[in-house]
Parts: structure tokens; C-alpha cells; sequence
């Protein structure tokens, strides 16, 4: 009976109250950087420096988001599935076997524009087959998705370790890690593109795993809100008895939604391992997937807000590391706390405000109304 | 001094724009049963928790005993000596009787002594009021009588005086809803209030002493059980003469059409809720299927669209078996010829925060007008959406308005549109009308006889024994997963209720025993 | 004897790795079974950790550093409840976000206040917990069999060990023989029925989720101010997940809890104890295998092959009044 919430313009639904969240998470951060003894304005101003202030930290930044336009894609289209995939992480980290794989077979064989595809499918396969166990065990089973995604985690990292340490790793060396890639698994550099631009992208390694990522959010947008497919996520994610009402086959679109999940994610490894280190090494996701649950509730879950919610990390991956060169108090962890707060207030508190909002907008209509009455009369 | 438990006066209650409660008087006498009455959304259960501190009312007074009290939360209700058995129990599913009924008074910080007061008082009131129970059993394993009457004792046990009771036969047969009807007898003589809310006439006439009528909100009247009768009550509640009897010629029955033989159905828990039913329905005829809620309609009418699966029997749809035990679905069914009309439209039959046009296609958006290769066809999607709101008067017509914006009747209006117009063989509905306003229930009732009409075959399931009789052209009663008996339409509604009771023919001593 | 010796020792560093888990896994029962999943031991831990290293080396006091985890860890308990109780939030977010804000807070504010690294300085002594000598442990040590067990296995851990595991009957005491935790229980199976009751469930909650945060501020103090001597980044390194997964495994039981945390400790000291050894028949057991068998072990309890793990009925779930 009651309505628990007003009903808001759809600009301030979408636009200002996910604004306002975002602005008081940043808001804490500066309180943060301002306990730790540094000046949150300045703080502020390097980061915008860092990221835009010339081309190199253009492509850094741009770079970054490549990683978290997969991870945020990887979360959301799960998230319509009324699924809370929390194993993007592990995901992208077995899917850089695929990509290890494909360029260690074929680095010196093949060009990078054959190898590319090859390690693309690599990637998505091993990513998909990751998040399917856990997927097969939620719609088989009933295993809570979020405790098993994170078991797998962790599963991923010791199981990442032992490759790295006792399969890939080349006889007589120490590091743990792969061979380096010949030119075959080396993507190009994009610095040629923005060079068009009169920007000049550096020794950024931002790579074509960028436009991959564009392309990536455009396919996710038209499976979930044009096909049946993407009718039928929805469904099972506002409403599993509806979706069994209408005929959907719930385990094959979990499995199918996970595997799909997984597959972005596992894309991810493309840009660290491909486009950038040309080899695979430890720990090469570095946090990515956490962070795509940040970008996937800041976009709301929309490929058309997960790209600039990407870019945003990415401003805050390239710029924390300018502030941590200027301000040594100030390390690349400050992106941890970010992330954490925007993951509170865009996701947990996300109606915190609200209230406050639909008071001010109603007085606005009340105070609207009764102007035009006084104008009526 | 007046000698009233309850005096309610002037009491409103707004949820945004909703008027629940308007300007409410009420007087409730000591010692008596004290009915009120009025249709699902009438206000009756905002109004009772107001007085439960559920809800707090906008302005107006509570007397309790002639004295104004404020009731600002559930625990001052109880200090003032008010007790609720609420519709869906209220109870810790995997706790012992005893420890539901201490919950929230178990006299001190420790569980010990209380638990021994606990289990004596227990006893002495099961034994004045006639409540057995053992007090050790889990809740989960006792039948729902059984948890009715902890539900009864645990107001007793916080020393309640005045008793509301929400909807309480709703879950029980009617043996349990006499037994609970006995119970209350009991409890009047010792002195106790009750307040009966229902939406159930024979239940008002067979128990209160007063009734008091709500409508749209406003308390329209309050009687002496005795000097009123059903019809001037159902003409309060309704606000006009009740228009039981639909028009309809008589059925032309051709083949059968939908076959089902020795039909087993256990559910979630492995209990089994559908037992060896078998029935047959043929073109151009509705059968209904009556019955208490609860007693396996909601596991057949799911077994039959393929939503869960049978342990044994079989389902023959057009000649052809299904396979009800394994491999049957529901879009299979679909595809068969089987529209579905569930009964419950928020969950099941509803995807309420999509748009409207989202939810025209649901169930059948694997159909090739709807899709382009992997693609929806969005474009058709709305052009067939809006031919749908134009000829069933959906309001407002507006195909992208989120369907949680529609109101009660106008989603149900999308769903039966999504199902008629699917132009199936065989039509399953389940409690076509319930929140309903009178307006789309006649609409809707009228498109059902339309499909009859239209030589279709059509099973109707719901709970009202009234729209079964007013509907149906066969009447088959259910009762504890069975199939009990057949009567036609014209048959009195005493006769049904016997049935529904699981009292069948010259055998009126077979009865469920559970409720023992 | 030697074979004797090599399991006291084993033992010895599986109570010592269990401690940890007990406390977490413990505080993970309270806000579960209040119905408030939390994923944030991991974060709550760590906070902990860092701000009882933190208060520790400032006031060189044990005591005062405990204080100071406790605290701090109640704070972001008290954070986890407003989201998840008050704002209605999703569990799941709130507790993530919770894990990242403690993981950078703790590096930022250490390295900023003490600048070495992102550690807080060594204690003291006297700012840590040290080992308890049982009585008469040295005399006994040489008794055979019974010596070992008594001096070796039993004595000589921190105050905060024999706290842990005296905090088992305890909880199972307080969920099971109190009125709050009768209500506890309750409200995380249904919370309507003890609003209608006339309990407050939003104070119960708070109440339950503060206790998880108290709990898991011993963890955090044993880890950095008794097993180690001060903190280091990330030095909590998954236990709190182990912790969930100890307490998924115990089925959201007291002494199962115990049980759980014991197990996965052992499996922690003998991953430890085999490193880069030859077993006789399976030969080497790669250590990544036994670091992720806590792992391997829930994922397959949660399977439901062995026994089904079902969570508190309203765990997750928001409370919502209107019907």
C-alpha cells in the first residue's frame, strides 16, 4: 500500500542522486588525505594533472579502463540476473591462461591481428569456464553465487601461483611468470589514433584491447535490452517465479548469464597480459575485478554508465600515481579507499539522500503550484 | 460508564495518496465477538494495525476499557492488553512452541526459569481454553491449526484481553475453522474480546454478535449479528446489490480437450498436495474447481502448465500425453495450446518494474512475431501491446509506463490479455478476480464466458465459491489433495461446503484428520 | 618420539593459527544468525589489527591497544548496520566496501602517522600480548606423553587464545540460554514475528552486528599484537574469508565453529609443516593445493555433497514493516 519512495524526475533519479553519492564519497576520501597530513585540494588538483594533464597520462588512464570497462560489464550483466558476481577477479585471472596460451603457441608464428582473435576466445573460454562451476552449483545446486564466487577467488590465486611457478614458468629463471611474447602476441598501441588528435599517448601502453572494450559494452547493452536472451536475464532477475511461469530455463540462464560474466572478465587479462607486459605475471589483475563492482554500481549497471565510471577509476588509477610521486604519504592504496567508499555510498547507502531529495523537490512543486495558482487567479 | 473494550474514534490513516482509513468510529463490547467485514483493500487490516502499533494513526483517539491510550508501537498494545493473530503467522518456524510463545516475554535475562513458568502457565491455558499442544514440537513439523492455536496462546500468555483475529480461517479447513470458531465460543465465555476480521459472510452470521461493515475506507455500518442477514451485509460491502449470477447461456460441451488421470503433485517439501486426481474438461465449457486455499489447487493448476513436475499420473492435452512427470514446461505447454492465467499476478504473473509492453510478451516472447533472428522486435512488441490496451481498456494506455504503476485491475487486465489473446484451446485461471475492482471483475468474467462461448476449454480455480458458482459450468470440489466430489453450479452452497469440508457423500463421518 | 614431537608441534601452531578464526568466524555468528550476512570480517579485522597496533606502540599498553581494536572495529561494524539495517542496503556491497575501505585506510593512516611502510612500529613487551605459563608447566614438561601435551600443547599461549576458545561455550551459552539470544536467533529466521512480538528488530540487529564487530577486533589484536608484533599491510591475507568459510562449514553452529576454524588451522600448519616435502605414496603436495583447500572444502559443503549448509531463513533480507 504504502509507496515507499516518491517518485523523482528520471534526471535526478539517475543523474543526481548517484552524482550526490559519488560526491560525498569523494568528499570522505579528502577527509582521508587530509588525516594523513596532505591537502585535499591539492591532492585533488594532481589528480586531475595526472590524468589529463598531458597525453601520456591521457593513455595511462585510458589504459586502465580498458580493465575495468571488462570487470564493470562483467558484474553488471550478472547483476541483471539478480546474480551478485563477486569472482570477476579470479575469472580475469584464469582467463589470462587463454590469452598465455594462444600468444606462447602462436606469438612467433602468427601475426598479432590472428593471434588477437584466437587469444580473445582463449580468454573468454577460460573465463566462462571459471564462473561456471560456481554458476552450475547456484542453478543446480542452490550454492549461494557470492560465498562460491569468492571461495573461487582464492582458489584461483593458489591455482595461478602453482602455473606460474611450476608449468609456465621457463627452466632457470626465478620469476614467476611466462616467456615473453614475441611480436605475435603484442597488440599495437593506440598512440597512433590519438595521435590524430594531437595527443600524444607516450609510453602509455593504452592497446587496441581499448576499443575492444568499447565494442564489448556495446554488444552487452544490445544482448541485455534487444534480444531474448537479455528479456529473459532480466526476467529471472526481477523475478525467478515469473521467469519459471514464462517458460525460461532458470539454470540455463544462470549458467549461460555467469558464463557470459565470466567471459568479460577473463577479456580483461587481454589488456595487462597482451597490451602491455607482453607476458603473463603474477598477480596481473591487480585488483581489477574488485574494482569493476564499484564501476558496475556507479553505471547503475548500464553499459552507457560504466564506461565513464571506468574512465573514473582510471583517473584515479593514473592520477593516484601522480600523487603518490608528489605525496609520498599518499600511496596508490588511497584508490582502495575510494573504491570502497564509492562501493558504500553508490551501492549499500545508495538511498541515503533520497528522502532528503523528494522533501526539496517537493517543496519545489508545492511552492511551483501554488505560483501558478497566484498567476491563474 | 460505558462498557466498551475498544472505542476507535475518528481515526484516518493515508498512505501517500491512498485514503486508507477515513473518519473510523468504532465501539467493540466487552465480552463479545465483534466482526467487521469489508473486501480485500477495504481497510479493514490497516485499521486493526493501527490499533496494534503497526501503523500509527494520522489523527483520532483509542480508548482501551472507556480510558484514551496511545499505541505507539506493538509493545503498548500488548501492555494494553490487545493481542493479534495476524493472517500469516508470526512465528519462528524452527523454534518449539514453547519458545515462540515466551518470545518477547520470557521474564528475565535468562531463559532458564522463565522457560519452567513458560511450560506450567502453557498448560494451565491449554487446559482452560481447550488449546492442546505439545509444547516441545517444532513449528514447522505441527499442521497450521496447530499454529493457530500457539498464535492464540501466545496473546493469552501476555495476559491479552482483547483478541484481533486477522483473516483467520483463510489456511484452515473448514473442520479447523469450526474447531477455532469453538475455541473463540470458549474464550468469549471467559470473559474475553474478539474482534474477527474476514471477508467471509457465514462466518459473521454463524459467530458474531456484532459486525460492523467497511467500505472504500469508511466504516458504512454496524449491526447486531442477529437483526441483519447476508444480503443486507454483502449490499454494505459492496455498496450495491451483488450481481452473483453472470449471464450465461447454456454450455455446449464437444470433446474433451484436457484429460487428466490419476494426477500425484508433492511440493517443495516433499509433502504430498495433489492425491490421484482425475478429471476431464471439454470444448466450450468451464469446469471449476472450489476449495478451501491450500488444499493442492495451486500445486494441480502448476502441475497442469508445466511449471513443476508431477511424481505420477498423467496430463493428456488434445489427445497427446505430457510428460507432467519430468519433461513437461511451461512454454511447451504453451505451444500446445495452454494459456495460464496464475494466480498470483505480482510474482508470477507480472514482471511489475518492467514496462508495460515488456510484460505483453511474457512467457511468450519466443514467439517468432516478437523476435527478429536473436532480436526482440520491439517495434511489433509495442504495436501488439497497444492493440491489446485498446481492446481490453488498460489504463492508462500507455505501453512504456512501469507496470507496477498500473492498479490492481488493469494489471490483471494485461495479464488476461497476454493469455486470451494468445488464442488457446484450453484456458487455466486461478483466482481470476482477487483485488480486482468490481468494474474489471465483471469484464473479466464476461471474457472468460466469451471464451467458453468460443468453444474453448477452460479451467477455472479459485477460491471464492461464489465466482466458481456464478463461472463454472461443472463444479468439482478439492479437499486435501483430492478431488471430492462433482455437483453442478445450482447446487446450494451448503452442499458445497459440506464437500469443501471433506464431508462426502453419505459418509459424513470420513474426515481429515490432521485437524483432530 | 620424534613423530610424537612433530604432531605436538603441529598442534601447537594450529591452535596458534585457528585463534584468529575462532574470534571471526565467532562475530560472523552473531550478525548471521541476527540475519545480517557480512562479508566484511576480512576488513573489520584488519581495521582492528592496525588501530591495536596503533594504540599499542602510542601508550606502550596492551590493554589500551585491545581497547583501540575493539573500538575501531566497532565502528565499522556500526557502518555495515546503518547501511544494512537503518538505509536498507544491500549486505553483500556494504560488506565489500567495507573490506576495501579498511585495506586502504589502514596503509594510508600508517603510513602517514608512522612512516615505515605502511607498518605501525614493533612493540614492545609491554605493548603486546605475551605467552601464559600455565602453572607447573615446566615441571611437568618431562612427564611422558602427558608432559608435552600439558607444557607444550596447552600452556604457553596469550591470554587472548585461551579467550577464544572460552568464548565457544560462551556464545553457544548466549545464543541458546538467554533472552537475547533466543531474540538473536529469532529475528534472523523471522522478523516479523518478533516485531509483532514487541521487540525492537532494528536494536537487536545493531545490537548483534556490534557484537560481530567486537569479535572481530580481538581477531584483529591477536594478529597484530600477539602472534606479531605490530601491523602489516594486508596482514589479515584472507582470513576473514577463511573465517566465512569456517562458519558456512559449521552450519552457523558454536562448537561446530571451533570445530571448523581447528580444522582449516591444521590445515594452515601442516601446509606449513610439508612444505617441499616428499609424502610417502602421493609424494609432494604442491602448497597452493593446501592453501586453497578451506577453499575446495566449503565450495563442496556448499555443494551439498556432503550435508547442506541452509543459512539463517531472513539472513540478507532487509526488514521491511509494510506488508
Amino acid at each position: 500500500m504504502a509507496a515507499p519512495y516518491a517518485k523523482l524526475p528520471k534526471w535526478v533519479d539517475y543523474g543526481l542522486l548517484p552524482l550526490i553519492n559519488i560526491l560525498v564519497a569523494f568528499l570522505i576520501s579528502g577527509l582521508v588525505v587530509w588525516l594523513a597530513d596532505e591537502s585535499p585540494l591539492k591532492a585533488a588538483g594532481l589528480l586531475i594533472k595526472g590524468a589529463f594533464g598531458y597525453g601520456e597520462g591521457i593513455g595511462y588512464t585510458l589504459f586502465y579502463a580498458t580493465s575495468f570497462i571488462f570487470t564493470g560489464l562483467s558484474v553488471a550483466i550478472a547483476i541483471h540476473c539478480g546474480l551478485f558476481n563477486i569472482g570477476s577477479e579470479g575469472q580475469a585471472y584464469i582467463g589470462g591462461i587463454g590469452v598465455a596460451l594462444a600468444c606462447l603457441a602462436f606469438d612467433s608464428t602468427l601475426p598479432w591481428f590472428l593471434v588477437f582473435p584466437i587469444a580473445i576466445v582463449g580468454a573468454a573460454i577460460f573465463g566462462a569456464l571459471w564462473a561456471f562451476i560456481p554458476a552450475y552449483l547456484q542453478a543446480k545446486r542452490g550454492s549461494h553465487i557470492v560465498i562460491t564466487t569468492i571461495m573461487f577467488n582464492f582458489i584461483a590465486a593458489s591455482l595461478m601461483i602453482y602455473l606460474l611457478v611450476d608449468v609456465f614458468k621457463p627452466d632457470g629463471t626465478m620469476a614467476p611468470q611466462t616467456r615473453g611474447f614475441e611480436a605475435g602476441g603484442q597488440l599495437p598501441r593506440l598512440d597512433w589514433l590519438f595521435g590524430i588528435f594531437g595527443i600524444r599517448t607516450g609510453a602509455a601502453p593504452l592497446n587496441v584491447s581499448f576499443i575492444l572494450a568499447l565494442l564489448s559494452a556495446f554488444i552487452v547493452w544490445a544482448i541485455i535490452w534487444r534480444t531474448r536472451l537479455g528479456y529473459e536475464i532480466r526476467t529471472r532477475g526481477f523475478s525467478p517465479t515469473a521467469a519459471k511461469y514464462a517458460g525460461i530455463n532458470e539454470a540455463r540462464v544462470i549458467i549461460i548469464t555467469m558464463m557470459i560474466s565470466g567471459g568479460l572478465a577473463g577479456m580483461m587479462a587481454l589488456n595487462p597480459i597482451m597490451g602491455d607486459q607482453h607476458q603473463m605475471q603474477l598477480d596481473f589483475v591487480a585488483g581489477a575485478g574488485f574494482v569493476g563492482i564499484a564501476v558496475a554500481l556507479m553505471g547503475r549497471n548500464h553499459p552507457a554508465g560504466i564506461i565513464p565510471a571506468a574512465i573514473l577509476f582510471g583517473v584515479l588509477y593514473q592520477g593516484g600515481a601522480e600523487i603518490s610521486f608528489e605525496m609520498p604519504n599518499i600511496s596508490r592504496d588511497m584508490i582502495v579507499i575510494i573504491q570502497g567508499l564509492v562501493i558504500l555510498f553508490a551501492g549499500a547507502l545508495e538511498n541515503m539522500f533520497r528522502p532528503f531529495i523528494v522533501m526539496i523537490f517537493a517543496n519545489l512543486q508545492r511552492s511551483g503550484s501554488s505560483k501558478a495558482l497566484e498567476a491563474g487567479e | 460508564m460505558n462498557n466498551f473494550a475498544i472505542e476507535l474514534q475518528k481515526i484516518n490513516k493515508s498512505f501517500g495518496p491512498v485514503h486508507a482509513n477515513k473518519d473510523i468510529d468504532l465501539k467493540v463490547s466487552k465480552g463479545t465477538i465483534h466482526g467487521i467485514i469489508g473486501e480485500n483493500g477495504a481497510g479493514k487490516s490497516t485499521l486493526m494495525s493501527i490499533l496494534y502499533g503497526f501503523y500509527h494513526a494520522d489523527s483520532g483517539n483509542i480508548l482501551i476499557d472507556g480510558n484514551e491510550t496511545t499505541i505507539k508501537d506493538s509493545n503498548a498494545a500488548i501492555a494494553a492488553g490487545i493481542g493479534m493473530v495476524h493472517q500469516h503467522f508470526m512465528l519462528v518456524e524452527n523454534f518449539s512452541i514453547l519458545e515462540n510463545i515466551i518470545l518477547g516475554a520470557e521474564g528475565g535475562q535468562l531463559l532458564n526459569s522463565g522457560i519452567a513458568n513458560a511450560r506450567s502457565e502453557l498448560k494451565r491455558l491449554s487446559d482452560e481454553y481447550g488449546l492442546d499442544v505439545d509444547p516441545d514440537a517444532i513449528i514447522e513439523d505441527v499442521p497450521i491449526g496447530v499454529q493457530q492455536r500457539v498464535e492464540i496462546l501466545k496473546t493469552l500468555y501476555r495476559g491479552a484481553d482483547i483478541l484481533i483475529l486477522d483473516e483467520p480461517t483463510g489456511v484452515l479447513t473448514p473442520a479447523e475453522a469450526d474447531q477455532l470458531f469453538e475455541i473463540l465460543e470458549l474464550l468469549k465465555q471467559q470473559g474475553k474480546t474478539i474482534i474477527l476480521i474476514t471477508h467471509k459472510l457465514r462466518e459473521i452470521m454463524a459467530i458474531t454478535d456484532d459486525v460492523s461493515v467497511m467500505r472504500r475506507g469508511e466504516m458504512v455500518a454496524t449491526r447486531t449479528t442477529k437483526e441483519t442477514n447476508v444480503e443486507e451485509l454483502a449490499e454494505l460491502m459492496v455498496g450495491r446489490r451483488v450481481l452473483l449470477q453472470v449471464e450465461k447461456g447454456p454450455a455446449d460441451p464437444k470433446d474433451v480437450v484436457l484429460k487428466v488421470e490419476n494426477l500425484n503433485v508433492r511440493d517443495g517439501r516433499g509433502v504430498p498436495m495433489v492425491k490421484d486426481v482425475s478429471f476431464e474438461v471439454r470444448a466450450g465449457e468451464i469446469v471449476g474447481i472450489a476449495g478451501v486455499a491450500g488444499n493442492g489447487q495451486s500445486e494441480l493448476m502448476e502441475c497442469i502448465t508445466g511449471i513443476e513436475h508431477a511424481e505420477s499420473g498423467r496430463v493428456i492435452l488434445n489427445g497427446e500425453p505430457i510428460g507432467v512427470t519430468g519433461s513437461s514446461d511451461p512454454s511447451d505447454m504453451r505451444d500446445r495450446g495452454m494459456a495460464h492465467v496464475p494466480e498470483d499476478r505480482h510474482h508470477m504473473g507480472l514482471v511489475l518494474p518492467f514496462e508495460e509492453a515488456e510484460n505483453s510478451i511474457l512467457g511468450i516472447h519466443q514467439r517468432p512475431e516478437y523476435n527478429k533472428g536473436i532480436f526482440l522486435d520491439i517495434e511489433n512488441i509495442r504495436k501488439d501491446a497497444n492493440e491489446k490496451i485498446e481492446k481490453y481498456d488498460i489504463r492508462p494506455p500507455n505501453n512504456r509506463l512501469k507496470t507496477a504503476n498500473f492498479s490492481g485491475g488493469n494489471q490483471q487486465k494485461i495479464v488476461i490479455a497476454r493469455e486470451i489473446e494468445t488464442n488457446p484451446e484450453v484456458l487455466i485461471v486461478g483466482q481470476p478476480t482477487r483485488g480486482v475492482d468490481v468494474g474489471a471483475i465483471e469484464f473479466i468474467h464476461r471474457r472468460i464466458i466469451e471464451m467458453r462461448d468460443a468453444g474453448k476449454a477452460i479451467l477455472l480455480i479459485s477460491v471464492e465459491l461464489d465466482e466458481i458458482r456464478s463461472l463454472a459450468d461443472r463444479v468439482l470440489v478439492m479437499f486435501d489433495g483430492k478431488i471430492v466430489g462433482e455437483r453442478p453450479p445450482e447446487t446450494e452452497e451448503g452442499a458445497f461446503g459440506l464437500l469443501m469440508a471433506g464431508i462426502e457423500d453419505g459418509d459424513s463421518a470420513h474426515q481429515n484428520g490432521e485437524a483432530g | 618420539m620424534e613423530f610424537f614431537e612433530t604432531i605436538i608441534l603441529v598442534l601447537q601452531s594450529t591452535v596458534r593459527l585457528s585463534v584468529p578464526l575462532i574470534f571471526a568466524a565467532l562475530a560472523g555468528l552473531y550478525s548471521e544468525r541476527s540475519g545480517v550476512f557480512d562479508i566484511g570480517l576480512e576488513g573489520k579485522m584488519l581495521a582492528g589489527a592496525f588501530a591495536g597496533a596503533s594504540v599499542a606502540s602510542l601508550y606502550e599498553s596492551a590493554f589500551l591497544g585491545l581497547v583501540g581494536a575493539v573500538v575501531v572495529s566497532m565502528a565499522f561494524a556500526l557502518v555495515h548496520a546503518f547501511a544494512s539495517i537503518t538505509q536498507r542496503g544491500n549486505q553483500i556491497v556494504s560488506g565489500v566496501a567495507i573490506n576495501f575501505v579498511a585495506a586502504g585506510a589502514t596503509v594510508i593512516l600508517g603510513q602517514a602517522w608512522f612512516r615505515q611502510g605502511g607498518r605501525t612500529p614493533p612493540l614492545s613487551s609491554d605493548a603486546k600480548f605475551n605467552a601464559i605459563e600455565l602453572p607447573f608447566a615446566a615441571e611437568l614438561a618431562d612427564v611422558p606423553i602427558l608432559g608435552p601435551i600439558y607444557s607444550d600443547l596447552l600452556s604457553g599461549h596469550f591470554a587472548l587464545t585461551y579467550f577464544a576458545f572460552a568464548l565457544v561455550p560462551f556464545t553457544w551459552w548466549v545464543l541458546f540460554r538467554t533472552r537475547f539470544g533466543l531474540r538473536l536467533r529469532a529475528v534472523g529466521e523471522n522478523p516479523a514475528a518478533v516485531d509483532t512480538a514487541g521487540i525492537s528488530v532494528v536494536w537487536l540487529r545493531y545490537r548483534a552486528v556490534l557484537c560481530c564487530g567486537a569479535l572481530c577486533g580481538f581477531a584483529g589484536a591477536y594478529l597484530s599484537m600477539a602472534i606479531s608484533a605490530g601491523f602489516g599491510k594486508n596482514m589479515t591475507a584472507g582470513s576473514g574469508f577463511i573465517a566465512l568459510a569456517a562458519l558456512i562449514f559449521a552450519k552457523w553452529k558454536p562448537v561446530n565453529v571451533m570445530l571448523a576454524c581447528l580444522l582449516f588451522g591444521l590445515l594452515n600448519a601442516m601446509e606449513i609443516r610439508l612444505q617441499g616435502k616428499e609424502l610417502p605414496v602421493i609424494g609432494e603436495i604442491p602448497v597452493q593445493f593446501m592453501q586453497a583447500l578451506p577453499y575446495i572444502l566449503t565450495v563442496i559443503l556448499l555443494a551439498g555433497f556432503i550435508g547442506k549448509a541452509i543459512p539463517p531463513k531472513a539472513g540478507g533480507v532487509p526488514y521491511v514493516k509494510e506488508r
